[in-house]
């Protein structure tokens, strides 16, 4: 008989995942004994990352963007629906045209969903910008194009934020920009942040406060948005914040049906070694979707997959899994548009961040070309 | 190792989080219950013990207690 394994999701998280399963169960594919099977809503596999030099001319929605069927793996069967339901106890996924699936393994990388709504003022048609969507990231563009003088604010609202570096790197990015079409001296740039101090990670903060004061950047901290008016940031502790480009960072969700499944209050919870859901058999996590306690970030779901594929592949192999993940994440910071650095950690691995160089600006973005070889499994 | 009364509850499970930290996964929770929920945070990191009473002092919310577990600390918060 020939067991299925079914990854939802056709981002970062689960196109790897399907492509290096594939690899690893080849002769169990070759075989019949084996079949791997992505569900994904969006027939694109979509690069996130660059969304973040969209607003400034430096990348376009194309670059974000190739099909699936370009970068998933032969042997991996694509199907282009929305899962509306998972029945952990059936063991079966419901679709949005009414169809059903069945799985022996099940893999969830659903993503974080942004949810600039939940903010009042954040969104599109709404005072308040952001750069976590295609649209967004375009909207913004124009308007940034056409901005030469005022005040600039980037609130950080969501907490968990998918990639903790953008609102760190955003900031910096776009003073040089200004610099470089010499309007900097008519505007003013303002970061805020919910906590005392500018970054949830304290060497991350650190490292921001010479860098933000070199820069003449703002900074704020306390600083909760609630809402954002025409013109004026009120807070939940009270404060109000004059703008004329307001940019947040929004709040995220998972997709309600990981709730409704009982996979988790909001995330889904999953262990933090082994990445098997804490609430059914047969069932991982992978990416932006879990509760892993790190960042949303693509490096994650990257690491993470590696463990996740050893130990599919041992259940399909009636092996005892051993391998087990430590939450090793990376996530490269740009400061401005000459210079970077990267930050790394782990579980048990304090994070430190080295000072910034060019070489480092230009692995962020080689690495941005070669994410599509990250997709493939290759690297 | 000590022990408390409270009951909380919610509960936050920020042990290992390293990113973007126990705080925020704190303030995260704080935002999307009523007013009068208790909040245990669960953390590892040393710093939580003086970051989060500053912050729930700033937010004007209550601190109930910090409870050293021996490898963790148990924080109770209470919304207000
Ligand atoms: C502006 C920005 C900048 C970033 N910068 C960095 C960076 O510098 N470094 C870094 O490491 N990370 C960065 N990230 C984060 C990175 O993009 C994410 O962590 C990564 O994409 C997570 O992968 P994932 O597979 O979990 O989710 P995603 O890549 O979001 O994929 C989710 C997939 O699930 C599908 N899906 C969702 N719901 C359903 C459903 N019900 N049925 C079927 N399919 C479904 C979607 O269509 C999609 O294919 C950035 C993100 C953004 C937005």
């Amino acid at each position: 008989m020939t067991e299925r394994i079914v990854i939802v999701g056709g981002g970062s998280g689960g196109t790897i995942t399907a492509n290096r399963l594939s690899e690893e169960l080849e002769s169990e594919i070759e075989a019949g004994k084996i079949e791997i099977t992505v569900v994904s809503a969006n027939p694109n596999h979509l690069y996130k990352p660059l969304y973040l030099y969209i607003p400034l001319g430096e990348a376009e929605l194309e670059d974000t963007r190739r099909p699936l069927v370009d970068l998933v793996d032969h042997r991996v069967t694509l199907v282009y629906k929305r899962v509306t339901e998972i029945d952990t106890d059936g063991k079966s996924l419901a679709m949005d045209d009414g169809s059903e699936l069945d799985y022996d393994y099940l893999v969830v990388g659903t993503g974080a969903i942004p949810q600039p709504e939940e903010t009042p003022g954040l969104g599109e048609d709404e005072p308040g910008h952001h750069f976590y969507g295609p649209d967004a990231s375009e909207n913004l563009r124009e308007t940034l194009a056409n901005f030469d003088e005022g005040h600039l604010v980037l609130s950080v609202i969501g907490t968990p934020h998918v990639c903790p570096a953008a609102p760190v790197e955003f900031p910096m990015i776009v003073e040089e920009w200004f610099r470089e079409r010499g309007v900097r001296e008519d505007i003013e740039i303002t970061y805020t942040y919910p906590i005392q101090r500018l970054h949830g990670v304290r060497p991350t903060a650190e490292w921001m406060v010479p860098r933000f004061e070199e820069r003449d950047i703002e900074t704020k901290t306390f600083f909760n948005v609630e809402n954002v008016e025409d013109g004026t940031i009120e807070t939940l502790e009270g404060k109000e914040l004059d703008f004329d480009l307001m940019i947040g960072i929004p709040e995220f969700t998972a997709s309600p049906i990981i709730e409704e499944a009982g996979l988790g209050e909001e995330w889904m919870e999953v262990d933090r070694n082994t990445l098997e859901s804490e609430h059914a058999e047969d069932v991982w996590g992978i990416g932006d979707v879990t509760n892993l306690p790190t960042s949303k970030a693509g490096s994650v779901a990257h690491y993470a997959s590696g463990t996740l594929v050893s130990r599919i592949a041992s259940e399909v192999r009636d092996q005892v899994p051993t391998a087990t993940f430590h939450g090793k994440t990376i996530c490269f910071i740009e400061a401005g548009t000459e210079e970077g650095t990267f930050i790394e950690f782990a579980y048990d691995r304090e994070p430190v961040v080295r000072d910034e160089n060019r070489f480092l600006h230009w692995s962020k973005l080689g690495y941005n070309e070669a994410y599509w070889l990250t997709a493939r499994g290759v690297m | 190792m000590s022990e408390t009364d409270i009951q909380a509850d919610e509960t936050v499970d920020a042990i290992g989080s390293a990113c973007p930290g126990p705080l925020m996964d704190l303030i995260g929770k704080i935002k999307d219950v009523d007013d009068g929920t208790v909040v245990e945070l669960l953390t590892g990191d040393e710093g939580s013990k003086n970051d989060v009473p500053e912050w729930v002092e700033e937010a004007d919310h209550e601190l109930l207690d910090i409870i050293d577990d021996g490898e963790y600390y148990s924080i109770y918060v209470k919304k207000t």
